[in-house]
């Protein structure tokens, strides 16, 4: 009888193509747009432009533009157009470059660069360099500083030892010439080593960053935005089809129903079969499109995804009933499910991760069943934790479902006998 | 012991009284018609007997076994077309009658035999594998019987089964009611159209503000409340004049214009009198014609209201 009750509402969404597409089409359009923003099907943050205008024009100065260009983190435009290399910028046209929009920040490299590179002491003596900003992009500017003041002190090692020796001269109360001659010797032997054993790209602090949850992993943001964007799918698509109760009820179908053999425990466990199995759908369809699109690796995390979609569509399954039997009607339903379900997508960690959430919001989560299911489907593709470590979200969601389901039973004794 | 016993069943919805002391009995074979205006209780009556509405006094019966409201063992007796078309729209005819087939027990064999069975009885066969939207109100009328007798029960309750039908489809759903009077089903008929109620049922039952206000055969009915009187009318082509009217007055006559309408116990004695105060007032006769009493009659004798108010 429970199987009779699903297998119709399998039968009434397989008609109904605006409610199929609305189920498994939508997800993915979401899915993908969300992915595609945040992950570009690429790993790394986008390179930040800069337009450089070398005032200069010294070998220094050549040296410096070359380190900016080799940095990932920057995309170095040396002239206005691309395809005439020969043009290069000048303190004017880089400024207008910047005021067009076509980079968010310019750096203007100072005459007299290659003379005194480096400014020790705090001496506001000797060229200084301008960045031109616009100020629409705040990060630009001050990434594009950073990085100057990165790359000019590991870009030239031989200036900046020579502008140290200067200082200590000066600091120390004078050098020897025997000293002095030895230092310049000992430069002289540094810049005629290749590049490779001067520490290229060195860091004035050595610092290797490694990525350690993301570095195995081909695509990995689009697993933490799968399991986000297919829960808060899965309780709009619970919410509606849980509405068809409602809609029997108005249309008097449900008194038909329930003067057949089929209990009201029956009815609701049968919508609710019928709801887990559209949950289970819905998740497989939308990890198997991150899978085929965005390379999402499902293959080696069958078996979690296997336990976490199970769980994850019981209690979103009694979720849907549980608020069918909260509504009077349809339209009463379309406004709770809407609200309630967008409040607990944002502070269950749907649209942005809850880790990078304040700590009150994070206990927030705590309470919620679907901040529960996008933990665990985390610890399946993202921390890559072993099976034992999804037995809490697995309980608690069961839990959820049952109480649910419990409320729901409860609350539509009110359609069994007036 | 008959198919339906109702005894002295109260149900209130706060403060309103939708049924106040109603018995009455459907017996084997029967179509009991219940008879009465938009918001009379013959809705909540019927959900009553189908267990759906539970009583706050007073007994349902369902061949002698007392039905709690919900009861799944009376609904196996019981077959219900409610009000509403209660079906779903996405799904083809075909398959809503395999949905509550399935819902009534049924499945394999038995179950397509049920369903073939039903649809050539709501003449839909050539229409089985159309999507139950697209069919004409009175198919779907059809359908929404069918769909309530496949698990052939022996009590049927129609709640309006014909509201929004063409004459010409209602009459082919006379003709499906009719065929179950003849298989043994007994029938309850809920219906506000008075034409059903005299075409179809054996007895009939009067409703009005949740009571039972009278019980019987058509005839019975009729000469409970009107006795053997007949309505003479007489349409004349002109309005009688002040001496006729005051004659006419007389025997009991109302007239409107035209139109002169007289109650009369003894028809053959008032219609000679009628005739003879015409011609002695040279009044035009166009028309002369003598009505049996209707349901319609008797409802307005009963309540002082139209059926249809």
């Amino acid at each position: 009888m429970i199987t009779s009750i699903a297998r119709t509402s399998w039968l009434n969404l397989r008609r109904d193509r605006a409610a199929a597409v609305l189920s498994f089409v939508v997800p993915l359009v979401f899915f993908s747009i969300f992915a595609g923003i945040f992950a570009g099907q690429r790993n790394s943050t986008s390179k930040v432009r800069v337009a450089i205008a070398d005032e200069d024009r010294s070998p220094e100065s050549k040296k410096l533009i070359d380190a900016l260009a080799r940095e990932s983190s920057l995309e170095v435009r040396r002239g206005p157009d691309s395809k005439q290399p020969a043009i290069r910028f000048d303190a004017r046209s880089v400024d207008e470059y910047v005021r067009k929009g076509s980079a968010p920040a310019a750096i203007v490299i100072p005459k007299g660069y290659g003379a005194a590179p480096f400014r020790f002491g705090g001496t506001s003596a000797g060229p200084r360099f301008r960045i031109l900003a616009d100020s629409s992009d705040p990060v630009a500017s001050n990434v594009i500083s950073g990085m100057l003041q990165k790359v000019v002190m590991t870009a030239a090692p031989a200036s900046m030892i020579r502008a140290g020796t200067r200082e200590l001269d000066r600091w120390s109360g004078g050098l020897t010439a025997q000293q002095k001659s030895t230092i310049e010797q000992n430069i002289s032997t540094f810049e005629k080593r290749p590049a490779a054993e001067k520490g290229s790209g060195g860091t004035i602090v050595g610092i290797d960053v490694v990525d350690v949850l993301g570095k195995s992993k081909k695509n990995p943001i689009v697993a933490f935005y799968a399991a986000g964007i297919g829960v808060m799918f899965l309780l709009f698509t619970a919410s509606n089809a849980g509405g068809a109760l409602l809609e029997e009820a108005e249309s008097g179908t449900l008194d038909r129903i329930l003067s057949t053999r089929v209990t009201f425990t029956q009815l609701l466990l049968g919508k609710g079969l019928y709801l887990w199995t559209l949950a289970v759908t819905q998740l497989t369809v939308m990890f198997l499109w991150g899978a085929l699109v965005f390379g999402l690796e499902l293959r080696s995390h069958l078996a979690g995804f296997v336990l976490m979609t199970a769980a994850t569509a019981v209690a979103t399954s009694a979720f849907g009933l549980l608020l069918a039997a909260l509504a009077n009607t349809r339209q009463q339903l379309g406004a709770i499910s809407t609200l309630v379900v967008l409040s607990i997508s944002a502070l269950g960690g749907s649209m942005f991760p809850r880790f990078l959430m304040p700590a009150g919001l994070q206990k927030v989560g705590l309470v919620l069943f679907n901040a529960w299911a996008i933990e665990g489907f985390t610890r399946v593709f993202w921390r890559e934790e072993p099976l034992s470590s999804l037995a809490v979200p697995i309980l608690v969601l069961l839990a959820f479902g049952v109480a649910f389901f419990a409320i729901a039973r409860r609350l539509a004794r009110r359609w069994e006998v007036a | 012991m008959q198919p339906l016993q109702i005894e002295d069943v109260v149900k209130s919805f706060g403060e309103r009284r939708a049924l106040d002391s109603v018995s009455l009995e459907l017996r084997e074979r029967e179509i009991l018609g219940m008879l009465g205006p938009n918001g009379a209780g013959k809705s909540t009556l019927v959900r009553t007997m189908m267990g759906r509405v539970s009583p706050d006094s007073g007994s349902v019966r369902i061949f002698g076994q007392t039905a709690p409201a919900g009861d799944t063992e009376s609904r196996r007796a019981v077959g219900v077309v409610p009000q509403e078309i209660a079906l779903y729209p996405l799904l083809t005819v075909r398959e809503n009658l395999g949905v509550f087939g399935r819902y009534h027990g049924l499945d394999g064999s038995a179950l397509e035999e049920s369903v073939n069975k039903a649809l050539h009885w709501a003449g839909l066969t050539d229409r089985a594998a159309d999507v139950t939207k697209t069919l004409s109100g009175g198919m779907k009328r059809r359908l929404n019987i069918a769909a309530g007798v496949l698990h052939e029960p022996r009590i049927l309750l129609l709640d309006e089964p014909t509201v929004g039908v063409d004459p010409q489809s209602r009459e082919r759903i006379y003709e499906m009611i009719e065929s179950l009077r003849e298989r043994g089903v007994s029938i309850l008929y809920t219906t506000h159209y008075m034409e059903e109620a005299e075409r179809l049922c054996d007895r009939i039952a009067i409703i009005d503000h949740g009571r039972i206000i009278a019980m019987g055969t058509q005839e019975a009915l009729v000469s409970q409340t009107i006795g053997g009187a007949r309505e003479i009318v007489l349409d004349c082509d002109m309005a009688p004049g002040a001496a006729a009217a005051a004659a006419l007055a007389d025997r009991g006559a109302s007239i409107d214009g035209t139109r002169i309408v007289i109650r009369a116990e003894k028809p053959a004695e008032t219609m000679a009198e009628i005739l003879a105060v015409a011609a002695k007032n040279a009044l035009p006769i166009r028309d002369l014609s003598m009505k049996r009493p209707t349901l319609e009659n008797v409802f307005l004798h009963l309540t002082g209201r139209e059926l249809r108010e």
